[in-house]
């Protein structure tokens, strides 16, 4: 990623033997360098040129997974600092706190709400995936066993403990499942390295809320061989934390400061006035840079929110979502229901679903692959013509769920009226619905009438 | 290694605009450095919360959770005016002229203005006057409102490609604020901003409206674009794009469906009146961080916790 060509051209052997595979062993530099091509199939590159490229060429923040499974979150690897740059890859995970001292009753509400809230949006879920389990009082078995009830959802998880014992005891039982181990401080981050490598999970380092304190503790944790490393910065105030992630990133990306070029994870729970504050403490750094959002509990009404927020900014720019072409019924619609077409870029897809919904007027919507274009761009590109829209809707099955021979096509679209009609064929009545999808309730009911 | 925070080198500013006029005057913008940046320079105006009012009721279209907190003056616009400012602290009063909009109520524009002059009247702060989006309508009404408010350096909106002749002229004519409403992109907002320019509007009367995109429902559009044109102003020295921002955020996010959704009809999705706060406080938060600065709000819980935020933010 780092290194150009010809940087990396430098450190060959330069004897243009062939055997990677290309015939020279710049053209074999200029793969390496684009990512075509790997290291390892030149069987003369020098064990110091090995070492110099993989630092160099490693990803300038390391990405890492937490967890196994369904439930598992890939953290890390991000490239740039505004989304609109190229995109940000891995979205944060969601974290629900529990705590070795809280009653067993709290526990299960939390167990319980985390695994209703599951939304499916255009083909996704959207859900929290882990636990942060924090030691209270020290006490291993009981530790163990609260991570024991926690591991049955299949969550991926935290352990949160400064005690050498207690995670030892936890990182021992529970290896298997990858939980991120929290925290390597000052005081015990030789024992926390070590066992932390012997888990083989990843480790957080918790600092004294400066980045100085951080880059120790990292820099401590690389000499001793371990690369999966998460950043606490131990900061517990808004306003710091946000300046130390943005510092964070732009040192990693802008600088390739390794000492920073970790995944960070947020405490938002220590970090706001009640749920409703934790939220918006959450809302930022899922904008600028966590990659472990921890908060104290899950209600619907607060996750939901930041899942579709998290959704949203983790949406790669250049590549509009879109909703999977096909017949969409709203209001239970029947044999007599309206049948509207429209184009799949997502937004016109929920705003125009949206609207049909809130109008409680039976439906029959028809989602045509526009290729994510909306309907004016999608018609001006040539993917939503009468003959596109035509095949589309004698293909899609609608023809079998109604009786009459009504299409509404999207005001923006009027112009492919005409074709459209004689694409389908005779009996077919094309009617043209309202430009703005805020006029649908009124036309449809207007249809009623 | 030693470290050295990485610098990001700014070589321009956001201009300030004032709006409003006498002690309640708000001045927006100024800002040298990247939202809430203030580790690496001067943001002298924090971003502000402005309160919205419809100039009708809107009880037909609102949720029971957007309407409990006003239930005794959704009737009334300057009373709702006055309650924004009086029980919740707004700063600075949107009014939303809904009942121009030729696809609804189709009030007359004189009738509109005369509300949204009771408005204005009723409050010291700053007001903003948002349009239906029509351009024959907006003109015809704001060109009235600017005529009524005269002297007041009230903000009217939104000022497009298709009306900025007129509504400019009008800002012009009465010395008042000009927002000038781009579709989401970076070019368009510049171009704008040019032909207002042109027009002989001063870029001491002149905010941006990129358009928002609620939570769920594009937002990620109007935060990007919000980051690119204060990247521009602020690093690239495209002077043209050096005016503050707006974001009309409660009308987008307390139209969408989850929003709206009462407890019965959707028990997944929690308390319906927590939900459609945080819904639009989240909409609010995403796009103070990514440039705006006027927030444009609706539930008096939001504000509060934008509020705080902002100023643990400065």
């Amino acid at each position: 990623m780092g290194l150009t060509g010809i940087q990396i051209f430098k450190l060959l052997p330069k004897t243009n033997c062939g055997e990677c595979g290309v015939p020279t062993c710049l053209a074999f530099a200029m793969n390496l360098a684009s990512g075509k091509a790997e290291l390892a199939k030149c069987p003369y590159v020098s064990e110091e040129a090995k070492e110099k490229l993989a630092t160099e060429s490693a990803p300038p923040i390391r990405p890492l997974t937490i967890g196994t499974g369904e439930y598992a979150v890939k953290v890390g690897g991000e490239t740039v600092l505004f989304r609109h740059e190229k995109t940000f890859v891995n979205p944060p995970g969601f974290a629900v706190l529990v705590s070795t001292d809280e009653d067993e009753a709290s526990v299960s509400g939390k167990i319980d709400r985390f695994k209703k809230a599951q939304y499916d949006r255009v083909g996704l879920k959207l859900r929290a995936e882990m636990f942060a389990i924090k030691d209270a009082n020290g006490d291993a078995a009981k530790f163990c066993a609260l991570a024991k009830k926690i591991s049955e959802t299949g969550a991926s998880m935290v352990f949160i403990s400064e005690s050498v014992d207690v995670m030892t005891a936890a990182a021992d039982s529970f290896k298997d499942k990858k939980p991120l181990l929290h925290g390597a401080t000052a005081a015990n981050v030789e024992a926390f390295g070590n066992l932390a490598k012997a888990a083989e999970c990843p480790v957080a380092v918790k600092g004294d809320g400066s980045l100085k304190s951080v880059i120790a503790l990292t820099e401590k944790l690389t000499a001793m061989g371990l690369k999966d490393i998460v950043i606490d910065t131990g900061t517990r105030e808004l306003k710091k934390a946000f300046e130390e992630q943005i510092l964070i990133r732009r040192s990693a990306l802008k600088d390739r400061f390794r000492p920073l070029g970790f995944p960070t994870i947020v405490m938002a729970n220590e970090m706001g006035d009640g749920l409703m504050e934790e939220a918006l403490v959450a809302a930022t750094f899922v904008a600028k840079y966590g990659a472990v959002i921890v908060m104290s509990d899950l209600q619907p009404h607060v996750i939901f929110p930041l899942l579709l927020e998290r959704l949203n900014i983790y949406t790669d720019p250049q590549r509009p979502m879109t909703a999977e072409q096909g017949i969409y019924p709203i209001n239970n619609p029947d044999e007599n229901s309206p049948v509207l077409v429209t184009c799949n870029f997502s937004l016109t897809y929920f705003i125009v679903s949206g609207e049909i919904e809130g109008s409680r007027v039976p439906s029959w919507l028809c989602v045509q692959d526009t290729e994510g274009l909306s309907v004016m761009t999608a018609w001006a590109a040539g993917k939503f013509s009468g003959e596109s829209v035509g095949s589309f809707i004698n293909k899609c099955g609608i023809k079998d769920k109604v009786k009459h021979k009504n299409i509404i096509i999207p005001g923006y679209a009027a112009g492919i009226s005409g074709e459209l009609e004689e694409e389908l064929g005779a009996g077919w009545t094309i009617s043209v619905g309202p430009r703005e999808a805020s006029q649908i309730p009124k036309y449809l009911k207007s249809l009623k009438a | 290694m030693t470290f050295q925070p990485s610098k990001q080198v700014y070589s321009g500013k956001i201009r300030e605009v004032t709006l409003g006029i006498g002690d309640k005057a708000v001045t927006i913008g100024g800002k040298g450095v990247f939202s809430f940046h203030s580790f690496e320079g001067s943001i002298p105006n924090p971003p502000r919360i402005a309160m919205e009012v419809w100039d009708k009721d809107p009880s037909e279209d609102w949720s029971a959770a957007a309407k409990a907190p006003f239930s005794d003056v959704l009737s009334d616009p300057a009373a709702w005016a006055r309650k924004c400012v009086d029980a919740y602290g707004a700063e600075i009063i949107v009014v939303q002229t809904k009942s121009a909009d030729p696809n609804g109520d189709n009030r007359a524009a004189a009738e509109v203005a005369a509300t949204v002059k009771k408005v204005v009247d009723a409050v010291d702060v700053p007001v903003i006057v948002w349009g239906v989006a029509n351009h024959e309508k907006d003109v015809d009404v704001l060109k009235q409102v600017a005529e009524n408010c005269s002297g007041k350096r009230a903000a009217l909106c939104p000022v497009e490609e298709g009306d900025y002749k007129q509504i400019g002229a009008a800002c012009l004519g009465y010395k008042q604020v000009a927002v000038a409403s781009s579709p989401i992109d970076v070019n368009l907002a510049k171009q704008l901003n040019i032909l207002l320019g042109n027009l002989g509007v001063s870029q001491d009367d002149l905010i941006i409206d990129p358009t928002t995109g609620g939570l769920g429902y594009g937002l990620e559009y109007t935060y990007s674009v919000m980051e690119r044109i204060v990247q521009a102003a602020l690093t690239q020295e495209d002077d043209k794009l050096q005016q503050p921002i707006i974001a009309n955020v409660a009308n987008e996010t307390w139209k969408c469906k989850e929003s709206n959704l009462s407890a019965e009809d959707a028990p997944e999705l929690g308390d319906p009146t927590k939900r459609g706060v945080l819904m639009e406080a989240i909409t609010a938060v995403d796009l103070l961080i990514a440039g705006a600065d006027v927030v444009v709000m609706r539930h008096p819980e939001a504000v509060k916790l934008v509020k705080k935020y902002i100023a643990k933010m400065m």
